[in-house]
């Protein structure tokens, strides 16, 4: 068999795993046996699977698998712990999927959004949130993760550590969550896939391919939440959301790695299939009439990508949107976002207007100063917005945004020379 | 004859392929179709989003309920179909055995024959 040939194994595991590892934490309540276990089940699978062919049912002969290990390495770690009855569990025939259905198939949803909610402890830094989710969830290695935050693995390796001892030490609630607090943890782990999509969006020109891999993970995060939850506006709005800006990871750097903003992008390197299914979400949900910030960000993104050339954007619609975010959550990022929009539809005076009272908020913002040199050269107050590009030059977080910002110096100083 | 072919796999599975695999795949199922096109016995070929962007409409008895999400919740998800013009169901069998070839792994695939068929007019 060639390689090519079993490379499904290694798809239908990771597709797996999140049930599977959920419903393992579940039996074992413990998050390295649970880990543990899954890849111990995962080894067993590479072996025979090629031989036996696939299982009826991948998920459940997983979990019989992986308990079944874990049992092994528990009866080795401690005599003391009560076994449950062994004739319950076998790895060889599917006549005991049956088994794994009754007492797993009522709580997969539950176990599943306990396993995403454990990551977003609120004991823990965004960071952690973020790596321990790729670690227990998306199944990442160590290596991949510190690849993607430019630490070392032994650095990712303690963080990752320290972490699940936070979580183990704060005990989790395996109850079954009521209404209320299933639908607490729904929006705390959705706030969390998207710290996961940011993390890889906004870095992305760096070193793209490790990047790409956490805004995929955090998509993948947020197609499983929406599976759990199908009548959940906000979680249509979050995943059409991260597919949208995610169809333009093509376009949104050129060759060098420097940024290419949204107006000079190429928009036929943009991921139409990816935006399709973005649209096809937010009309799912603008259904449900029940607006939130996800949806509306999806909205806004929606009417970029609906633009076929730059020209062409709602920018009036992209404003009215915008002020409808302002009012559900405050902040003053989205009033620079609406601030841009102002720029398109009454001009940078307006803009510089609406943006100059948030200096004290946004005063060591890249963003804010960026757009404010942007407005005051638009404006041909040339030494104003020398001074703004030099602060945010200053505040780069990227080398990325800093060649960017530096292009717009260049200009400037072509301007003031010629 | 003509016949529909429908696809199902794991969703999860398919939803986590790479760019590259998912490019080779769709090379390979390409040439599979290629002779059957060129034979003029390839009717229309549809691949689904996934399940997530699913809408189902049920009938009650009185106004009918718009739900999200597929009809049913099951291991495996209706992903796509082929509709194809055959001799006989040997022919046909043998087509879904080069498919499954070019797209190994997990998945099953429905052989229906159609009993009637509209080819509409809608362009992509």
């Amino acid at each position: 068999m060639t390689k090519d040939d079993t490379a499904w194994i290694g798809l239908t595991l990771t597709g797996a795993r999140p049930r599977t590892v959920a419903a393992l934490y579940r039996y074992f309540r413990n998050l390295d046996l649970a880990e543990e276990a899954f890849q111990e089940a995962s080894l067993r699978a590479i072996k025979t699977w090629p031989k036996k062919g696939p299982p009826r049912d991948p998920v459940a002969w997983l979990i019989l698998v992986g308990r079944n290990s874990g049992i092994d390495t528990v009866r080795r770690t401690s005599r003391f712990t009560e076994l449950p009855d062994e004739s319950r569990i076998s790895d060889t025939s599917d006549a005991e999927s049956s088994i794994v259905d009754r007492i797993d198939e009522s709580h997969y949803r539950d176990d599943i959004l306990r396993l995403m909610f454990v990551c977003c402890h609120r004991d823990l830094p965004a960071t952690q949130q973020i790596a321990l989710a790729l670690r227990i969830v998306s199944g990442l290695s160590v290596k991949q993760i510190a690849r993607a935050f430019l630490v070392s693995e032994a650095a990712m390796e303690q963080r990752i550590t320290r972490a699940k001892a936070r979580i183990a030490k704060s005990g989790t609630n395996f109850e079954t969550p009521d209404a209320v607090e299933r639908s607490e943890r729904v929006g705390a782990v959705a706030a969390m896939a998207y710290l996961v999509f940011n993390e890889g969006y906004s870095t992305a020109g760096e070193r793209e391919e490790t990047r790409n891999v956490l805004c995929e993970e955090a998509i993948r995060l947020g197609r499983l939440l929406l599976g759990l939850f199908p009548a959940e506006p906000e979680l249509m709005g979050l995943l059409a959301l991260m597919l949208i800006q995610h169809s333009r990871h093509a376009a949104r750097f050129d060759d060098d790695g420097h940024i290419v903003l949204l107006d000079r992008q190429n928009r036929t390197l943009w991921d139409h299939a990816l935006i399709a299914e973005g649209l096809a979400l937010i009309d799912k949900a603008m259904r449900h009439r029940r607006p939130g910030v996800f949806q509306i960000q999806a909205a806004i993104a929606a009417l970029h990508a609906r633009a076929i050339r730059p020209e062409d954007t709602d920018w009036v619609g992209i404003e009215l949107l915008y002020r409808t975010l302002e009012t559900i959550q405050p902040s003053p990022v989205i009033t620079l976002n609406r601030a841009v929009a102002v720029s398109k539809t009454e001009g940078p005076e307006a803009a510089l207007e609406l943006i100059e009272p948030l200096g004290s908020a946004l005063g060591d913002y890249f963003y804010f100063h960026g757009l404010r040199g942007g407005l005051l050269k638009d404006l041909g107050r040339l030494d104003e917005a020398r001074t703004a590009f030099d602060m945010a030059i200053a505040l780069a977080n990227t080398s990325a945004e800093a060649v960017h910002i530096r292009a717009h110096l260049d200009e400037l100083g072509s301007v003031a020379t010629s | 004859m003509l016949y529909a072919i429908l696809c199902y796999n794991d969703e999860a599975a398919v939803g986590g392929w790479s760019k590259e695999h998912d490019d080779k795949i769709m090379a390979d199922l390409l040439a599979v179709q290629k002779p059957l096109v060129e034979a003029g016995k390839m009717g229309p070929v549809a691949r689904l989003m996934p399940t997530t962007a699913a809408t189902t409409l049920r009938k009650t008895a009185g106004e009918p309920l718009v739900l999200d999400g597929p009809f049913a919740e099951t291991k495996e998800q209706f992903l796509g179909f082929y509709v194809i013009d055959a001799e006989s169901l040997e022919e046909v069998v043998q087509v879904v055995r080069d498919l499954s070839e070019a797209n190994p792994g997990m998945g099953s695939y429905e052989i229906r024959p159609v009993r009637d068929f509209f080819p509409g007019a809608a362009k992509t």
